[in-house]
């Protein structure tokens, strides 16, 4: 488990891992805190924030320096040993214990474990992927993927966890800069000409923006008109002051929600929506890409109307308009463009419990796991995967006299995101509005828990309310933004973002802490 | 190289005898699966299908030859050439009288199952004095807004306590306290739920089998007289929160969710949610029309 705390934020996927754990499982928590998961591993490995390509690159080493690696699958499966091996030659044991702030038994064992365990899996979630190093810290784990052969087999793998319940399910259907339905390629000529005549139209061959582009393409007044689903960014996106005031400077905004959310109150129109999963009928595509259905149980209220709905209005001011199909029919559709959509109709959907993609045809009893072809004596005619080069950089955001803590962002049991949803109850256990501090840091700062401090980042400053929080290590700080109307956390958050993912450095913020002194009038 | 798939899973059969009738089980399934299988209407109480068996209320007991005592249904493997009876006079009394005990000491007023249990075995509750029986009388506890303890119903099944500790949840927030009939589910030293160890994912309310824990939406609507589940209708969909895909029941009444359970028999959940899968549903009933 490698920067994800799945107690807290994927509690259910979590009771699976106990079963494992009761079964005689190994678990290896690598996050900086001392999380709600690390305490049921078998070792925590506390890492310094933003220092997992060298961790990853330090098990690498030591796996071969041991000659713990699969030989037979590296020669046969993979391809680039040779360049991995020598880009990792700095991250001994000492210098990875030194990057990583870890004791160098820890990352032995971990190295040892792992390398000759009959199967292993490596989960990770936001830890991993919310720096401005993300995708290649995905790759550094692949890479020791690769180096054991834990992959592409019953029982191992590489494990994203995703966030959100249909986060799989809308990459998969094409909402994405550079794919269309299926993660088929917008630039491929051949698959293109395939959707252009399912659909009589003609489809840009350049991908589109992600979302962090078109901020930047917002700012320079390139991109003047947006259109929002059920998103809110205004209050979830790093450095939210920039992202506030390009949305407010943007010639059109229309924002379709199913609450006046404060990007829907920076908009020209709001068009109210009715929440899809108790409201709608559907599908949804979980972490394990599960295609499930989803039931309407309750009816909208007011003009509260299906997103499908609305946007099949909107075509139909577009004539001739596509009429008012419904979300089968749509379906039905989509599995003649994806192929690994074709096998799973409703009716499946429905009998099974859902369908793992691939599913091609009706009698293909969908995919447990991807990758098996690396274990095929003909590859199944690919080419070799391939090891990647990862250079370990610090995080952005530096921490010096000036801005001595680093605050971290993460979430908690009971919330979820910018809180929109999770706001609506009332949790008994509610939490993750303070800033949690190590004891050492507190002690130094004369503060205790309820102090009230002033958090400053490069870019702002905030009020907030300390919580000590003796799982933290001394120097790291953390908080969530599940409560931004009352605590803006992302004013503090860092701008930086990755270039290959366009996800932002949420992970890193160097901050300094002082407390307020509170007036006695 | 070969290519590694899900190992098949073998089980060998087992072949028992219920009542006469020779049934096929596989091996490691209990007498009650087998008296499932042959369609016989077995009362259970402890028993769950997601909670391990822990043999605390005796209503499933059969008769099985070459043993002494009654033996628990839920609990005991099936075993090869097994001769099990479930329709003597001598499991019918014994049953019987369990019922009894539970009627007459806990309030199972709001078990339908059990009500009609009662009746079937034709339970006389008359014959045990009210006057000096004792019950269990504990005044309702109304800590928060999700979910409420009324433990003069609870019958100690033990469900909520495995559910909560190593059969779903290992959170432990309770535990059985106290001895004889001042046995009570418990917090740690009886503190309120909100300052316990409590998580509130809700997994004790859905195993239990009286009502003991309650969400507290319909604990409201059953003081209002307006708890109307003949006018609730129960649809599947999936969480609108993190990505693991929990399906969720929906069970809504007057177009309002009022309770949220998870299928017992779905790979993801095995019948259990999180705090915000079980009561984060809210939101959607947050906004006017």
């Amino acid at each position: 488990m490698w920067g994800t705390n799945a107690r807290e934020a994927h509690p259910i996927f979590f009771h699976h891992i106990l079963k494992g754990i009761r079964n005689g499982a190994k678990m290896y928590a690598v996050d900086p805190r001392r999380s709600q998961t690390a305490k049921f591993a078998d070792l925590w490995l506390g890492l310094n924030v933003g220092s997992d390509i060298a961790l990853a690159n330090g098990v690498g080493k030591y796996i071969i320096d041991n000659n713990l690696q699969n030989d037979e699958f590296i020669a046969h499966s993979t391809q680039g040993f040779e360049n991995y091996v020598e880009s990792i030659q700095e991250w001994t044991l000492e210098r990875t214990a030194e990057v990583t702030g870890l004791p160098e038994f820890a990352i032995a064992e971990l190295a040892e474990v792992y390398a000759t365990a009959e199967s292993a899996q490596l989960c990770w979630t936001l830890g991993i992927t919310e720096h401005h190093t993300g995708a290649e810290n995905v790759m550094a784990l692949c890479n020791l993927a690769l180096l054991t052969g834990h992959v592409g087999k019953y029982g191992s793998g590489l494990v994203p966890i995703r966030g959100q319940n249909n986060v799989q399910g809308g990459g998969d259907m094409g909402a994405l800069p550079n794919k269309l339905t299926g993660f088929q390629d917008v630039a491929n000529d051949k698959l293109r000409a395939k959707f252009e005549a399912a659909w009589d139209c003609e489809i840009p061959a350049t991908p589109g923006k992600h979302l962090t582009l078109m901020m930047e393409a917002i700012a320079a007044k390139e991109l003047t008109h947006l259109y929002v689903i059920g998103e809110n960014p205004a209050d979830a996106d790093a450095d939210i002051n920039h992202v506030r005031a390009a949305l407010q400077g943007l010639e059109f905004l229309v924002v379709q929600d199913i609450f006046l959310t404060r990007t829907a109150s920076y908009a020209d129109v709001v068009l109210p929506a009715s929440a899809g999963w108790a409201e709608s009928d559907g599908t949804v595509t979980n972490s394990e890409r599960r295609v499930q259905l989803g039931r309407k149980a309750l009816d909208p209220p007011g003009d509260a109307k299906d997103d499908l709905e609305i946007i099949n209005m909107i075509a139909d001011r577009m004539s001739p308009g596509w009429g008012n199909p419904s979300p089968q029919e749509m379906w039905d559709e989509l599995r003649t463009v994806s192929p690994m959509h074709g096998g799973m109709s409703y009716e499946r959907l429905e009998a099974e419990g859902g369908l793992q993609w691939p599913c091609p045809t009706e009698d293909h009893p969908g995919s447990l796991f991807l990758h098996g072809w690396l274990w095929a004596e003909d590859l199944e005619g690919r080419d070799p995967a391939p090891f990647t080069i990862n250079v370990w950089r610090p995080p952005m955001d530096e921490v010096n006299a000036e801005y001595p803590l680093l605050m971290t962002t993460g979430r908690v049991l009971d919330s979820y995101n910018t809180g929109v949803q999770s706001d609506g109850y009332n949790s008994p256990i509610r939490s993750g509005e303070d800033l949690d501090m190590a004891p050492a840091d507190a002690e130094r700062l004369g503060v205790s828990t309820g102090s009230r401090v002033e958090v400053s980042s490069r870019r702002a400053t905030i009020d907030m309310t300390v919580r000590v929080q003796p799982d933290l290590p001394t120097g790291l700080c953390f908080t969530t933004y599940h409560f931004s109307e009352t605590t803006d956390v992302n004013q503090l958050t860092i701008e930086a973002w990755d270039k290959k993912s366009g996800t932002a450095e949420f992970k890193a913020t160097a901050i300094s802490v002082k407390p307020k002194v509170e007036s006695r009038a | 190289m070969t290519m590694i798939e899900r190992p098949v899973e073998l089980r060998s059969k087992v072949s028992v005898t219920i009542d006469g009738e020779s049934v096929d089980v596989l091996e490691g399934d209990t007498i009650l699966d087998a008296c499932n299988k042959a369609g016989k209407d077995t009362p259970t109480v402890c028993y769950g299908p997601t909670v391990t068996p822990v043999n605390a209320c005796r209503v499933c007991v059969v008769e099985v030859e070459g043993s002494r005592t009654l033996v628990p249904s839920c609990s005991r493997p099936a075993e090869e050439g097994m001769v099990v009876t479930t329709d003597s006079e001598r499991v019918d009394a014994n049953r019987k009288m369990v019922l009894e005990f539970l009627a007459t000491s806990s309030d199972v007023s709001q078990s339908e199952e059990i009500m009609g249990w009662l009746g079937d075995y034709g339970a006389d509750l008359d014959r045990y004095d009210a006057e000096t029986t004792e019950r269990m009388t504990d005044d309702v506890k109304v800590e928060d807004d999700l979910y409420i303890r009324a433990y003069d119903r609870c019958v100690l099944c033990y469900k909520c306590v495995e559910a909560c500790g190593e059969d779903a949840q290992w959170t432990f927030a309770i535990a059985m306290s106290g001895r004889g009939f001042n046995n009570r589910i418990s917090t740690e030293f009886d503190v309120t739920l909100p300052d316990s160890a409590c998580v509130y994912c809700g997994n004790c309310v859905a195993v239990c089998p009286t009502n003991a824990l309650q969400f507290k939406t319909e604990f409201d609507l059953r003081k209002m007289g307006d708890w109307r589940p003949e006018d609730q209708s129960v649809s599947r969909t999936v969480c609108s929160y993190c990505g693991v895909g929990c399906n969720l029941e929906l069970h809504v009444q007057d177009n309002s969710i009022v309770k949220v359970t998870s299928p017992d028999d779905h790979s993801i959940t095995s019948g259990n949610l999180c705090v915000k899968g079980r009561f984060g549903y809210q939101y959607v009933q947050n906004r006017s029309s």
